[in-house]
């Protein structure tokens, strides 16, 4: 029980971040019908700016809050400029050319913001330095620490924001309208680069944030870490609808806690020691309390994959998208 | 009709191809093996090309297919298992494996927009990555990260590729046969890309790339054909696969990472996307480009600051990534595009 209920707090926190870097995708994709392919390099750089900073802060007096705080203030405008300067080389230009061609630019940009952050900052991880006295509550059996809470909440803070932002204030306005229809949404005074744009660099900001909340999770950033985020937040945008911003959030939390149960459970599950199966060569390989175990916890990174093969199979618009036609 | 002018051109590149191993072996085995390697990634662009050229369809984890021919015949011609069958059974397999993966990757994403299948594919290769890697337990499959060692060369009959053998005073040393197979392979892929850009199937994928509502207007079954440039390219994959375990001798997942996708879609498009010839010069001239730096920008670094400051491997990714951005921004129809192709790239940004 108390397994299950750790496994769901893992998942939780894991989810927010995710739901967090797929509100990027998803708003990017609703104004402009496009993948931000570059997105996760995106959130890459914000931790590994906000790590910089906060390594290089980390000797001095300041309390370690403002250190952190420091960091996450560094890294928003960096990765903002980097979504601006994005949706400026690789997407802008390319508006009207054939849908292949934004692309393959889109990709071209990811790799080489990633080798890029690769020589700015070497092949080694760069370490979460210790100025956080990561404190342990346990609750119902299972333990949630300081830093679980903080990325939970900061998680739902910044959603509840991006929510506000979008149907409660004007610019919000125009942006829902872009979606709907870049060209009426033109005739009705909405600047459409401006709105593009925008989508761009909240998109980055929030990923900036996302990045360092990831990067403290697991104490350390590393310059190939915006993939498989990228690939997981990507999903999660798929399993929640794409271009609905509700939809990311929701379909986020569900992959953190799809993934953490499958990790945990997968191994117990794919243990053919605990199958009702009888064959003389597996009882051997199970005698003296054996296993045999065909997936293990080294599948971490598959399970996001695999959900988003099967959303695409059985309801390829989302849980709460609207259909997806081969041309929108 | 071929004029007289342009058989004897011809002519002159066979010859000029047919001689250049022993050319290359003047200066060193090591770029007759150079050369192999970069027929070999000519092979797997003409390959991804189908798929990305012709169809119109962005594969960014075209290497999992590379991947996937390549541990077929690793399997199956080795001590892993002890199984030794010879190349001309494996390279068949692992080519319908490859194409397999391809159709059970494709099916569920192809009747969906592009950006999915290009999302998919580039999901799918990491995870032919994670399977590969973590595939020695339970039972020991692929040998996880350490990979497979020793595996057989080609033979046919008592022709061993990997020994040397000579002919008069011709040395045939075994880069130099793998060339001359290579070579043959090429020329069939070629012929085959020919024939298949010219038929009713590569129309139909030419029509799906450029309109795929008027495409299905036209009586074009667009997912299947869609679904067979994807398995097409798959297993042009998988007998490169096949033939890079053979003349590396060894495969571990690491040989089949992003960067390798990236680098083949670079080719393809820095050339001209569905243009045969265009692919090729792009996949010779990209390459070359890590031998180039290895033999200019260490050395120039070393001279400059007495230390290596930046990674040729990293400059070579970045120059990948360029020249993906800078051809789709100034030339999207590639250096040589291929005639229709480009009408359509600029027709749509004027």
């Amino acid at each position: 029980m108390d397994i299950l209920l750790q496994q769901i707090i893992n998942g939780l926190t894991t989810g927010s971040v995710y739901a967090v870097v797929a509100l990027g995708y998803t708003m990017v994709y609703g104004v402009i019908q496009l993948i931000n392919f570059a997105h996760g390099e995106v959130v890459m750089i914000g931790a590994m700016v906000a790590f910089s900073v906060i390594t290089a802060l980390a000797g001095s007096s300041l309390p370690p809050l403002v250190i952190v705080l420091a960091g996450v203030i560094a890294a928003i405008p960096a990765c903002m400029i980097m979504g601006y300067l994005l949706e400026r080389v690789a997407y802008r230009p390319l508006r009207h050319a054939p849908r292949l061609a934004p692309l393959i630019t889109a990709i071209g940009m990811s790799i080489i913001l990633q080798h890029l952050a690769l020589l700015a900052w070497g092949r080694n991880p760069l370490a979460f330095p210790q100025i956080i006295d990561n404190r342990v509550f346990g609750i119902g059996g299972a333990a949630i620490s300081s830093v679980q809470i903080a990325i939970i909440l900061l998680s739902l803070a910044m959603m509840a924001g991006l929510s506000w932002f979008v149907y409660r204030t004007r610019f919000g306005i125009a942006i829902r309208a872009t979606a709907e229809n870049v060209h009426i949404a033109g005739l009705m005074g909405v600047n459409a680069n401006r709105v593009i744009a925008a989508t761009f660099v909240i998109g980055a900001g929030l990923g900036a944030v996302a990045g360092v909340m990831y990067g403290s999770y697991y104490g350390i950033a590393h310059y190939t870490m915006g993939f498989s985020l990228g690939l997981k937040a990507f999903s999660a945008a798929v399993l929640g609808g794409i271009g609905n911003i509700a939809g990311a959030m929701l379909g986020g939390i569900l992959l953190g806690l799809v993934e953490a149960l499958g990790t945990g459970y997968v191994g117990e599950l794919t243990d053919l020691c605990s199958w009702p199966i009888t064959n003389g060569w597996l009882t051997g390989q199970c005698a003296d309390g054996g296993n045999f175990v065909l997936f293990g916890s080294n599948y971490q990174d598959v399970f996001a994959f695999l959900m988003l093969i099967l959303v695409l199979v059985f309801r390829p618009s989302g849980l709460l998208g609207e259909r997806v036609s081969e041309r929108a | 009709m071929k004029t007289n002018r342009e058989r004897f051109g011809l002519a002159l590149i066979a010859i000029a191809l047919i001689a250049l191993p022993f050319v290359l072996a003047a200066a060193g085995t090591a770029w007759v093996r150079i050369t192999n390697f970069a027929v070999l990634f000519v092979l797997l662009s003409l390959g991804l090309n189908i798929v990305v050229g012709f169809a119109g369809l962005l594969d960014l984890g075209y290497v999992a297919f590379f991947a996937v021919g390549a541990y077929v015949y690793a399997l199956l011609a080795s001590p892993h298992f002890g199984l030794h069958l010879p190349f001309w059974v494996i390279l068949p397999i692992g080519a319908t494996v490859a194409c397999l993966a391809g159709v059970i990757l494709g099916a569920p994403t192809l009747r969906l927009r592009g950006d999915y299948l290009a999302i998919v594919t580039l999901g799918f290769g990491e995870i032919v990555r994670i399977f590969m890697n973590n595939l020695s337990s339970p039972v020991n499959l692929t040998n996880g990260p350490k990979g497979i060692n020793r595996i057989d060369p080609f033979q046919i009959g008592p022709l061993d590729f990997s020994a040397s053998d000579t002919l008069g005073t011709l040395v045939f040393s075994g880069p130099i046969k793998y060339y001359y197979f290579l070579l043959l392979v090429l020329l069939a892929v070629i012929v085959i890309n020919r024939r298949l850009q010219d038929s009713r199937i590569g129309r139909a994928w030419v029509a799906i790339r450029e309109d795929e509502i008027a495409a299905k207007a036209s009586g074009i079954n667009t997912r299947n054909i869609k679904l067979l440039a994807f398995a097409m390219g798959a297993s042009f994959g998988g007998i490169a696969g096949g033939m890079f375990a053979a003349i590396q001798g060894f495969v571990s997942p690491e040989s089949f990472i992003l960067n390798e996708s990236i680098m083949v879609l670079a080719m393809v498009v820095l050339g001209g996307m569905g243009n045969i010839w265009g692919v090729i010069a792009g996949a010779v001239l990209l390459s070359f480009v890590p031998e180039l730096l290895r033999y200019t920008v260490e050395p120039a670094q070393m001279a400059l600051f007495g230390k290596l400051l930046v990674d040729p491997e990293v400059l070579r990714m970045l120059v990948f990534g360029l020249a993906l951005v800078l051809t789709m921004r100034f030339r999207p129809a590639g250096l040589w595009p291929e005639t229709r192709h480009r009408r359509e790239m600029d027709a749509d940004r004027a």
